[in-house]
């Protein structure tokens, strides 16, 4: 991990003496459990863009006009109170996402981090992210940001050609994009990351091969290559299904991903996860969390979240959606400090299906410590050791468990959603056969931890 | 265009490619347990039947195509006896079963002893009606034994059909009166002179003896009713000789067991009487005997002529098998000629939908074969369908109904394979006869079909079968049955448009399709059945199956020849791009969708196959 910078103004005091992320022996995430201090990661989404890609299916918006101060101040008012439910002691990483949260300016930036940093520990050295399109990325505006405290930054250069480009309804070109990076590598060395779009109607096998020597020339040591997915209600979905694009052919995507990982790898790139490359240890922190199903507070319209509401003397993992639409989530954060449209209690099982599907995405998968936290009486042994689905998995050669957990092999990976039915449909037979659904692991439990599978 | 078949079935020799398909062993196993009779009436006042002697009883039958008019003119004639109120609601009053009614069909012939004064003589009447179709022929012969005549009837607009004939014929060669009786001669289109001379053509009765009726307005029913009397003799037996009893049908009571219906052609029976079985030799005590008007109506003796039921304490339907004669306890008789056990001559396999279905359908199965003891039941296993059982029917329309009632009667759904017939292999191979203990085996299943290396000869079933048809279709026809390798027996210009032909047919031919290939010669299609048919199914796996981890081969073969071949390619890439904090929550509706759904697949080796697969693959095929 880069070193830490230091923070404007005064902020993790006692940054060294805190749980660290990854610390030898020691788990890294929340633990479900009261006793244990609580960290999470936090989620910021900044709701506006200039334009809509036609590809995009967020939960974006294109005003006249954004009343910055206004949703300053509501951002900054729903983390205070979100991180007060949650009690999280320590926040571990904080994402600026969107939206196009470059658009907005650094004062909001600080003022939210600010905030953060009041309402719970935000340790010096913990990643920052802030997305940004190449449109709104200008090496002063990206000054301005790491001057606020970002310290890692995410560039939506989505492609290097400036036809796809249009299709893709960007507001920039192969050059502006080149030259968003090249400031933002000077700004953020080592800790700027690329996204990068593949499997767009009518690209060749040669195309995306040029993209990807291209990019490897401009990329700093973080990439997130995306197979285009067209979501239905977007107007390139709708492009392809009228038949006015081409829809690019199954064994076309898989070649290019294929070629992508082959080309990445030999670059020194660590293939971490489903859609994300970094060399030299530059992973994202903040993703991580997701995947090791860890704590993470969500703030700003339609942000989601997964954490225990402490503050209300809860013990079980919530999954908690704010409000979408950003006037309404103003007014609900204004009137009650926060805007939380939705909240559900995630069931033991729900738990681990989650921490099934997420962590497998990544090269680690699941280790025995981290399922451990979530279902203490059946360890992965007893639920996929057993001759079924994930023993039949193994034995083909998609799937590997082993001392160091549960993770699929590189084969594997490619093709990890025809794996989780099979996977996730053992885990409730063995639990309901079990009849003692996984608690919250207790502290002592959690203390354990090493390799208790094998 | 009509077409009919004969039950004299005949082992022909000779056959040039073995086909079909697969599915494993089986064994023969069960049978009974219970069902309802939905008539029955007690405490009526019993009606003396020895004041019903020989000379003034009259036991008749009424044949007919398909949709002639047998049931509604059977409702006319226990209207008019008085056996049933006259209201509209009488619609085949003797078809009991839903399907019956819904299909327009007699699948299970009900009898009916109807009191008529006639001339100030008292008749009793019994109308013993027959099943419809040419899979039952055998119920009908041994229906029309009971009986000295018969109303042929015929509709005054599609005249003489090939049921008319196939059952005319049944009835000559019984030596029985024959009424000749025109329907529906209220219709628009009635042409009752054209019919009349078809009749008289074909089979040499002279017009003049047509009776016209609407048995839907009843116009002329009375006539056909006086006929009777006229022409029909009474039987010839005597009350003094000893007891001679045919059993010409059987049901099960839930509560009482077999009702076995019988027609008395010597001595009389009652209450208490020690009767035995000739088939089975079983020994019986009467507990009750009684006329059907058409509720069964006890009285208190049955004798020499008359026709009624009997219950004896026979625990299962095959212990009343059709065609059996019963006589009292030491005082033994010839048995009646004709009696032969019923053979199956098409076999399918029948699987529940979901194997956790399979102990619900099998005690529907026990239940249904009870009542119907000419469904003969194998268990059988599948690798694509599981564990269920191979069933043998009469006949193609047997086969349906008896689906049919199992999804109606017992709210069962079944996947039916497509039937089969029976073959025979005359074995050379010394090691298969010893282990057969015989020289000739019969294979119904295709699975166990012996190699031909092992084989002389093989043997199939051969039926004769009758074709009605305008005669711009003669041609076509002819090449159709040619292609079915049948054997032309006789060709009859019925009138000067319409002609008859008949055919040797092996039944495999004619078995699925052929009636189908028949009505649809007008609209002229053809294709090579069994590639395009494996094509086709091919195809519709390929869209069935879902793509998996591997490439799955969906070939069809016949024996071990490969006709068809399509193939599933694997996932290579099978990943979403995205999953993030906001992702997960959609992410998992799906999977836990997805997960779902193993539950509902079925595995055969590694592939997962939804389970639904093989009922939409094989409905498919009647969905054009």
């Amino acid at each position: 991990m880069a070193a830490a910078r230091g923070w404007p103004r005064r902020l993790a005091a006692a940054a060294g003496a805190l749980p660290g992320r990854g610390g030898p022996g020691r788990a890294p995430g929340p633990a479900p459990d009261t006793a244990a201090p609580a960290t999470a990661a936090l989620y910021v989404h900044w709701p506006y863009c200039r334009k809509r890609c036609s590809y995009c299916n967020f939960n974006t918006y294109v005003v006249p006009a954004v009343d910055e101060a206004a949703v300053r101040a509501c951002l900054v008012r729903e983390a205070q109170t979100l991180l007060r439910l949650s009690q999280v002691h320590s926040v571990t990483s904080v994402f600026f996402g969107g939206g196009t949260p470059s658009l907005a300016s650094p004062g909001t930036v600080a003022a939210v981090l600010e905030a953060v940093a009041g309402a719970a520990h935000l340790p010096a050295g913990a990643e920052v992210t802030l997305e940004a399109n190449p449109s709104s990325a200008s090496a002063s505006v990206l000054d301005g940001f790491r001057a606020a405290g970002v310290n890692r930054l995410s560039i939506g250069v989505q492609s290097l050609d400036d036809a796809e480009l249009r299709m893709l309804g960007r507001e920039h070109t192969a050059a502006e994009a080149r030259k968003a990076v090249e400031a933002a590598r000077g700004l953020f060395p080592g800790r700027t990351s690329i996204d990068l779009l593949f499997g767009l109607p009518g690209q060749s096998r040669d195309a995306w091969a040029q993209r990807l020597e291209a990019t490897l020339r401009l990329c700093d040591d973080h990439i997130s290559l995306y197979q285009l997915t067209l979501e239905r209600g977007t107007a390139l979905a709708a492009q392809v299904r009228a038949g006015a694009l081409p829809a690019p052919p199954q064994d076309l995507l898989a070649d290019m991903y294929h070629t992508a990982r082959n080309v990445l790898g030999a670059a020194g790139f660590r293939h971490y996860e489903v859609s994300n490359f970094a060399r030299k240890g530059a992973l994202s922190t903040h993703n991580l969390s997701y995947w090791r199903a860890e704590q993470y507070i969500g703030v700003g319209p339609g942000a989601h979240g997964r954490f225990v509401l402490r503050a209300e003397g809860g013990c079980s993992r919530e999954a908690r959606v704010q409000t979408p639409e950003p006037v309404a989530w103003m007014r609900e954060v204004q009137s009650q400090g926060h805007g939380t449209r939705s909240r559900a209690v995630l069931s033991p099982l729900e738990q681990l299906e989650e921490l099934l599907t997420l962590g497998l995405r990544t090269d680690e998968g699941i280790t025995h410590e981290r399922w451990g936290h979530f279902s203490p009486q059946l360890n992965l042994q007893a639920v996929f050791g057993e001759p079924g689905e994930a023993r039949a998995l193994q034995q083909e050669g998609w799937l590997v468990l082993d001392s160091g957990g549960l993770r699929c092999t590189w084969a594997g990976l490619a093709v990890l959603d025809s794996l989780l039915p099979a996977l996730l449909w053992q885990l409730q037979r063995v639990l309901g056969a079990a009849r003692c659904p996984p608690r919250g692991a207790p502290a002592e439990e959690r203390a354990g931890g090493g390799a208790r599978g094998l | 265009m009509a077409l009919a078949g004969r039950a004299a079935l005949r082992w022909g020799a000779r056959l040039p490619s073995p086909g079909p398909a697969a599915a494993p062993l089986c064994r023969p196993a069960w049978l009974p347990a219970a069902c309802g009779r939905p008539y029955s009436s007690r405490g009526k006042e019993e009606i003396d039947m020895s004041t019903y002697p020989v000379e003034s009883i009259r036991n008749f039958s009424i044949i007919a195509h398909v949709d002639h008019g047998k049931s509604t003119l059977a409702d006319r004639l226990l209207e008019i006896t008085g056996t049933i109120s006259k209201t509209d609601h009488n619609k085949q009053v003797l078809d009991k079963l839903q399907v019956e009614r819904e299909r327009g069909i007699t699948v299970k012939a009900q009898s009916a002893s109807l009191f008529y004064n006639h001339e100030g003589i008292n008749y009793l009447l019994s109308l013993i009606d027959t099943p419809g179709h040419v899979d039952f022929s055998y119920e009908v012969s041994r229906s029309l034994s009971a009986c000295q005549g018969v109303i042929l009837v015929v509709d005054a607009n599609e005249g003489i059909q090939a049921q008319t004939v196939a059952n005319f014929y049944l009835a000559f060669e019984a030596q029985l009166s024959i009424i000749p009786v025109i329907n529906k001669i209220d219709l628009k289109n009635a042409d009752p002179e054209r019919v009349e001379k078809q009749i008289e053509k074909l089979f040499d009765i002279p017009t003049d003896e047509c009776i016209r009726i609407s048995a839907k307005q009843g116009t002329n029913v009375e006539k056909v009713l006086q006929k009777v009397i006229e022409k029909i003799p009474p039987p010839q037996c005597n009350t003094a000789d000893p007891l001679k009893a045919l059993v010409f049908d059987s049901t099960f009571d839930h509560y009482r067991g077999v009702v076995a219906n019988i027609a008395l052609f010597g001595g009389e029976i009652a209450k208490g009487h020690k009767i035995v079985s000739a088939h089975t030799k079983k020994r019986y005590e009467v507990n009750e005997v009684g006329i059907l008007t058409p509720n069964e109506q006890p009285t208190h003796k049955l004798y020499a002529g008359q026709v009624g039921y009997l219950i004896a304490g026979m625990k299962e339907v095959t212990e009343a098998q059709i065609g059996d004669t019963l006589f009292l306890y030491k005082q033994p008789v010839e048995p009646l000629p004709g009696f032969k056990s019923v053979k199956p001559m098409v076999f399918a396999g029948m699987y529940p939908v979901d194997q956790t279905e399979y102990n619900n359908l099998k005690s529907a199965l026990e239940r249904l074969t009870l009542n119907d003891s000419s469904v003969t039941v194998h268990r059988d296993s599948s690798l694509a369908l599981g564990a269920g059982w191979r069933l043998g029917f009469l006949g193609l329309l047997h086969m349906e109904v008896f689906n049919q009632r199992l999804e109606q009667e017992y709210n069962m759904s079944v996947i039916l394979t497509a039937p089969t017939v029976p073959y025979k292999a005359v074995l050379s191979s010394a090691k298969l006869i010893k282990e057969y203990g015989k020289d000739q085996i019969t294979i119904i299943n295709p699975a166990q079909f012996p190699d031909k290396l092992s084989v002389s000869e093989y043997l199939e079933p051969i039926v004769l079968g009758t074709i009605v048809t305008p005669h711009e279709y003669i041609g076509k026809i002819i090449t159709l049955c040619q292609d079915r390798r049948a054997v032309q027996k006789d060709l009859l210009y019925i009138d000067e448009n319409r002609v008859m032909l008949k055919y040797l047919f092996p039944l495999n031919e004619i078995v699925v399709d052929f009636y189908d290939a028949l009505k649809s010669l007008s609209s002229g299609y053809a294709r090579d059945k069994a590639y395009a048919a494996g094509k086709l199914l091919c195809e519709h796996l390929k869209e069935t199956i879902p793509r998996q981890l591997f490439e799955i081969a969906i070939q069809a073969a016949i024996g071990k020849k490969i006709i068809a071949r399509e193939t599933l390619k694997p996932y290579r890439k099978n990943v979403v791009a995205k999953c993030y904090g906001g992702d997960i929550t959609r992410r998992m509706k799906l999977l836990r969708r997805q997960a779902e759904g193993k539950r509902l697949m079925r595995k055969i080796g590694n592939v997962e196959v939804p389970r639904d697969a093989f009922i939409r693959v094989l409905k498919r095929e009647t969905d054009k």
